[in-house]
């Protein structure tokens, strides 16, 4: 056996025999998960619906709720977010093992979160579009008697368009005639053009310019001269053109032209700098939470919210 | 030293911030201690937003993220469901992506549920779910919410929700709160929302690291408090807890101060790993090493 998968292999025994000794032999065991059954009423009356929802709870409140009442059926084990606990920690580890080298668990991890993932949004977009936008508008009755209870609203046949446009678009799909689904996408390209277009327009060019029509002294009767909020605005309004004069490429960039365009490339170096810094920021904050899950919720080696007795 | 790093495996590198992040949790989560926070500007105005509401002032809440961000943004959701249920508001939750509703959920279950029992679902706070269509939900709700949404997240008709009566659209709400993780959220909130009726919507938002330095251009005439990644979550969260908080905080409303802890020490090591990449390059244009 090569040193390598020695020392891999070593360290995967040591990590099964220590989730060992502690899920069977410690006193609170690990990654167990909790649920508080909650009563949900639809606010409706004719016909009255109710059901139970299980929300999240913590091992303190089971163990507080039995010590007060050992048959209360409020706070229960959950055997299925306990195993959803522990998949969500070793699918964890397998994605974090890449940073090591490319291997089977990671594979195994990726490929269930791509066919996961395909998979809900697939039911999502079933229940929230087909279903409430389509189904719901052209027959609201017959959605009314099995998925959406609480829908009062009358037929409007207008909705037979985007039903027809949907069938075009699935139209590429058939050996023949692939050219129909054009015409829906078309009309979506359109579309989404038209509406961000105005979006863009209206919030960023034309708000942009308001934005940058500032004073550069700053001054009211009530506070007198600020002299920080005038800095600031010549910053603003030096940063602006600086820049825009770096992509300006009718005129050489030389002399007086040349050294504003280098401003700009300075301005852009700081604002790429403070986009990357909070890129950073935010990565950071992902794998600080990812440990926080193994450490907390599934190791149950520390407790920073006070969640758990016995620890 | 230089031969030492010049040939340094990037494994060594993971390593050492893998057990940057992992110290510093361990330790704050056993001491309980944190570093302290100097609430800026942009975090004081979005606090200030929420503290201009009256009682029953209607307010938006939309949940523009997913479990992949809930990290950064989490606790930010937290403080603001927080804040707006001891300001008292009405609470009106909803989303534009689609596992928007399990972190309402779960900020509703964490906050109202365990601490603030006596509010009403449908008289207090009302989840709207999710709506497809990004931006273009926006477009339709700022004039129509009822064009888009006829129930609730659980399939009650919007008419049988008492506090719902008095909501035609958008322009209704004192103020929208986005938090978002990118498409569509706040930019698209400003852009649909705030920027066409700057007089009768104003949004104020929290947003991850990565969409931060998009959103500031819009700051403070579209935009008026924007909370950036888990440094604004915490700095929002310790002007919560000073004024609602009591002596003794709940841990649960101070996890991203927790979590600033994580983000000095990493932040240290790459600064040290930057000055070290730079000493690298310098000897070796010295030495003519193409580089």
């Amino acid at each position: 056996m090569r040193r390598e998968a020695l020392i891999s292999t070593s360290l995967l025994v040591l990590g099964a025999l220590y989730l060992t000794g502690r899920v069977f032999f410690s006193e609170h065991g690990m990654g167990k998960a909790y649920v508080r059954a909650v009563e949900v009423k639809s606010l409706e009356t004719d016909p009255e619906i109710s059901w139970t929802k299980y929300e999240n709870a913590t091992q303190r409140s089971y163990h507080d709720a039995v010590v007060k009442d050992p048959d209360q059926a409020v706070y229960q084990f959950s055997l299925s977010r306990t195993l959803g606990t522990w998949v969500a920690a070793l699918f964890t580890l397998f994605i974090l093992s890449f940073l090591y080298k490319d291997n089977p668990l990671y594979k195994i991890a990726e490929s269930v979160v791509v066919g996961v993932s395909a998979a809900y949004w697939m039911v999502v977009a079933f229940w929230t579009t087909i279903v409430p936008n389509l189904l719901g508008k052209l027959s609201p009755d017959w959605i009314k008697s099995w998925a959406m209870p609480g829908l009062n609203t009358e037929a409007e046949f207008i909705y037979l368009v985007p039903l027809t446009m949907g069938v075009m678009l699935l139209w590429r799909l058939a050996p023949k005639g692939s050219w129909i689904s054009r015409w829906p996408l078309a009309f979506i390209i359109g579309t989404t053009a038209g509406i961000r277009l105005i979006g863009f327009l209206h919030a960023d060019f034309l708000g942009q310019i308001r934005n940058t029509i500032i004073p550069l002294v700053v001054s009211s009767p009530e506070t007198g001269f600020s002299f920080w909020d005038s800095v600031k605005n010549i910053i603003i309004i030096i940063g602006v053109l600086s820049a825009i004069v770096y992509f300006f490429f009718s005129i050489e960039h030389k002399g007086f032209v040349g050294k504003t365009a280098k401003l700009g490339i300075w301005f852009l170096m700081i604002t790429f700098g403070a986009a990357f810094g909070y890129t950073v920021m935010g990565r950071i904050a992902l794998l600080a939470i990812r440990v926080e899950f193994l450490l907390n919720d599934w190791l149950w080696l520390i407790d920073p919210s006070h969640a758990r007795v016995l620890m | 030293m230089y031969e030492f790093l010049k040939d340094l495996d990037k494994r060594w590198i993971f390593l050492l911030m893998f057990l940057s992040v992992t110290i510093p949790i361990y330790i704050i989560a056993k001491t309980g201690k944190s570093f302290p926070e100097v609430p800026t500007v942009l975090s004081e105005a979005v606090f200030q937003a929420v503290e201009d509401l009256d009682e029953g002032d209607p307010v938006l809440l939309s949940f523009d993220f997913d479990p992949a961000s809930e990290g950064e943004l989490g606790p930010m959701a937290t403080a603001f469901v927080r804040h707006c249920a001891e300001k008292k508001v009405k609470m009106y939750f909803m989303a534009l992506w689609p596992v928007g509703p399990q972190m309402i959920d779960d900020a509703i279950a964490r906050v109202i549920h365990s601490d603030f029992p006596h509010l009403v679902y449908g008289m207090d706070y009302v989840n709207m779910g999710f709506k497809p269509g990004n931006e273009g939900v926006i477009k339709v709700i700022v004039t129509d919410m009822r064009e888009l949404y006829t129930t609730d997240d659980i399939g009650t008709s919007i008419d049988d929700i008492p506090m719902m009566k008095d909501i035609e659209n958008v322009q209704d709400f004192d103020l929208v709160i986005n938090v978002s993780a990118g498409y569509a959220g706040t930019k698209e909130w400003v852009q649909y929302a705030s920027t066409p009726y700057p007089d009768k919507i104003k949004i104020v938002a929290g947003c991850t690291g990565v969409q931060a330095p998009l959103l500031y251009p819009y700051i403070p005439n579209q935009l008026p408090g924007l909370l950036g990644a888990i440094k604004g979550a915490a700095e929002y969260e310790k002007l919560v807890v000073d004024k609602y908080g009591g002596d003794d905080p709940d841990p649960k409303y101070l996890e991203a101060k927790r979590r600033m802890g994580p983000q000095l020490v990493a932040h240290l090591l790459i600064i040290l790993l930057i000055i070290l990449a730079n000493y690298i390059y310098f000897v070796e244009r010295r030495r003519g090493v193409s580089v």
